[in-house]
């Protein structure tokens, strides 16, 4: 077993966290006791952090709309797909027709890139998050 | 945050307003409550008689939406009792005046009338709060989530700006930040009209920095916020989203208006981890990789910037947002190539001055670093406004009071009160498929005042309908002296009783938050 210290990634205390890996699979969750804001305890929705990760609803595959569905499809295809049609709405709209939702769930580096990628390539601030709701 | 969680515990008096922190924010109701166990006092503002205003030596329970005037109540008085920190308020504020003139003209019985709480009650909690020599001021959505949040987060700054209470160790005023990285996503620049930073877009010196550092040209104009895209309707002016990790088909207020939007998208790609209510809307669903499954750095309340480690390689053929991200760029003719997270925290820190010196190396060690921290050799700052405001001196700004835009009539006599509980997570993507949290909650329920209870003829674990002028859902109801009669409550965390379907899409001019907080209902047995 290995122990991986991390930061929980419920809420906004941040609480620090070791994740139990054991032959490629989080099988549990401690507080850390030296760190500042868990000081050895976690609250329910921590000491359970790890249940949903192997949950099986998780999306393994992308996905591509074909005749009204959800089919799965190659990582090739969907990024194609997906960049052709920004790009192309992008050049109709000057950007303005596009908008872009990114994550309090994420790492500061992903919505660092996420803004870069809105404004420098699809050319719009119509950047945001959910922060106030 | 100003302050450190854990500066909390050496407060003398603690004002806690809109938050329900036991649940929302545990280990910030620790701190609170080991506080108490000092001796410290605890004043709670909350319409609901939550387990913290339990807890609390006063509980000013006002009816929803009436802050200000409590808060101008207590200005009132403090300045009344001539406890105002005049030295203060002279060295390091402007605009004093102007808040004086508005007070004297205040009407205290008029502030009793209006809040619901007696006079006696809130002059103690004013004297309390003045007199104390280190006081903190904890606030979340239950202030934000109103059509005058931005005046009412004023109306805060106002109460401890004229008391001295902020700037100092252990005192200050504490906004507490709901999701685990709200803070980085706007720290970041994950927002319309400022970069990383909080570096404004129309400020030619700081766009001409990004537009070299980016070798790009870069637009001006301040983007659309969220409610803008989500709620243009089906000719609105987005015709295509890229929604990474987000689930505004259950996040959002009045549901169908964003089904609308979404469903009548030219494009519309979702990343996430499982398959949400806003994904299975879109013609392209990315398999995102959990915070178990890579690297990065989390945000805190307290502005404490931590690393994110992954415990396992991305499950099945997920990968990270990062990666998702860089592909796109990369087929749209603009390579963002980085070895590493690492790397992409060195361009961060050489553009957002405040994540000046925060490097992975550095952040590897210890328990991370609170921002600003300018540089590689800064040690981070765990309270802020240490010498000075940000902005120079502390401006007041007095603030009215603004009825909510939608109350209680004949037709609709109940004020609804939407909020969140321990068990579950924002719109339960996470927390709903975690089988131990899913057992021990499993339902949303509707908190009704006895007395509404028996006029209505419910009894606890009933069905009813919740309807209001937007649409109407099904729910249990839950007797309970939390919630005072005339109000019901319940929270946003469950599919099946989707309660944003009520909301009013009214929201606030300046900060752009929904009104969630209160609305108009009735209630009928099904
Ligand atoms: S363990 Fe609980 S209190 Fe700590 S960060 Fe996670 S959700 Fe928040």
């Amino acid at each position: 077993m290995r122990d991986v210290l991390t930061t929980c990634a419920y809420c906004g205390c941040g609480c620090g966290v070791y994740l139990h890996e054991e032959q490629g699979r989080v099988i549990g969750s401690t507080a850390s006791r030296n760190h500042p804001v868990s000081r050895n305890n976690l609250c329910v929705k921590g000491w359970h952090l790890h249940e949903f990760i192997h949950h099986p609803d998780r999306l393994t595959e992308p996905l591509i709309r074909k005749k009204g569905s959800l089919q799965p499809a190659s990582w090739g295809e969907a990024l194609d797909y997906t960049a052709r049609e920004l790009g192309r709405i992008r050049d109709k709209t000057a950007g303005q027709g596009i908008g872009v939702l990114s994550s309090a769930k994420c790492t500061n580096e992903e919505n660092y890139l996420l803004q870069k990628f809105t404004r420098a390539v699809l050319k719009t601030n119509n950047i945001d998050h959910c922060a106030r709701l | 945050m100003t302050n450190s969680i854990n500066e909390i515990e050496n407060a003398q008096v603690i004002l806690v307003s809109g938050s329900n922190t036991t649940e929302a924010h545990p280990q910030v109701a620790r701190r609170m409550l080991t506080a108490v166990d000092r001796g410290a006092k605890l004043i709670v503002i909350d319409p609901r008689k939550t387990v913290l205003a339990e807890a609390a030596h006063i509980h000013l329970a006002i009816r929803p939406g009436t802050d200000i005037p409590l808060l101008n109540g207590m200005m009132r008085i403090i300045l009344d009792e001539n406890l105002v920190d005049d030295l203060f308020v002279e060295m390091r504020t402007e605009n004093y005046y102007q808040l004086r003139d508005m007070l004297y003209r205040l009407d205290l019985d008029e502030v009793a009338r209006i809040t619901g709480v007696e006079l006696d009650k809130i002059s103690r909690a004013a004297q309390l709060y003045a007199q104390a020599q280190k006081a903190v001021i904890c606030y979340c959505l239950g202030i934000t989530q109103h059509i005058c949040g931005t005046r009412n987060v004023q109306a805060l700054a106002n109460l401890a700006m004229m008391t001295g209470n902020i700037e100092k160790e252990d005192t200050g005023v504490d906004p507490l930040r709901g999701q685990n990285n709200v803070q980085g996503a706007c720290d970041m620049g994950a927002l319309p009209a400022v970069f990383p930073s909080y570096q404004p877009v129309s400020n030619d010196d700081y766009r001409e920095k990004f537009e070299a550092a980016w070798n790009v040209d870069l637009s001006p104009t301040p983007g659309l916020s969220l409610l803008e895209m989500t709620h243009g309707g089906k000719d609105g002016p987005i015709r295509a989203m890229f929604i990474m990790g987000e689930n505004p088909m259950l996040s959002d207020p009045v549901l169908s208006k964003v089904q609308e939007t979404l469903t009548h998208l030219e494009f519309l790609a979702v990343s996430d981890i499982f398959l949400s209510e806003t994904a299975q809307l879109a013609h392209v669903v990315f398999p995102a990789a959990s915070f178990a499954e890579k690297t990065g750095t989390f945000t805190n309340s307290e502005r404490r910037v931590q690393m994110v480690r992954p415990a396992i390689a991305p499950i099945g053929n997920c990968r990270t947002d990062g990666d998702i991200i860089s592909a796109l760029a990369q087929r749209l003719d603009y390579p963002m190539e980085y070895d590493s997270p690492a790397e992409v925290m060195e361009e961060i820190a050489m553009l957002a001055p405040i994540y000046g010196g925060m490097h992975h190396d550095r952040l590897e060690e210890g328990w991370g670093l609170q921002w600003p921290c300018w540089d590689r050799s800064h040690p981070g700052t765990p309270f802020l406004h240490k010498y000075y405001f940000t902005r120079g001196r502390g401006h007041f700004v007095p603030a009215d009071h603004e009825p909510p835009s939608e109350l209680p009539d004949k037709t609709y006599p109940l004020l609804l009160i939407t909020g969140r509980i321990y068990h579950h997570y924002h719109t339960g993507t996470m927390t709903r498929r975690s089988s131990t949290l899913n057992r021990e909650c499993n339902a949303a329920l509707l908190q009704v005042n006895k007395a509404d209870a028996d006029r209505l003829q419910v009894r606890s674990g009933e069905m009813v309908t919740v309807t209001s002028r937007r649409g109407m859902i099904e729910v249990a109801v839950e007797i309970s002296d939390q919630v005072q009669p005339g109000s019901v409550y319940t929270n946003f965390h469950f599919a099946e009783a989707p309660i944003n379907k009520l909301c009013i899409d009214t929201w606030d001019p300046q900060a752009h938050c929904p009104e969630f907080k209160v609305c108009a209902v009735k209630v009928a047995k099904k």
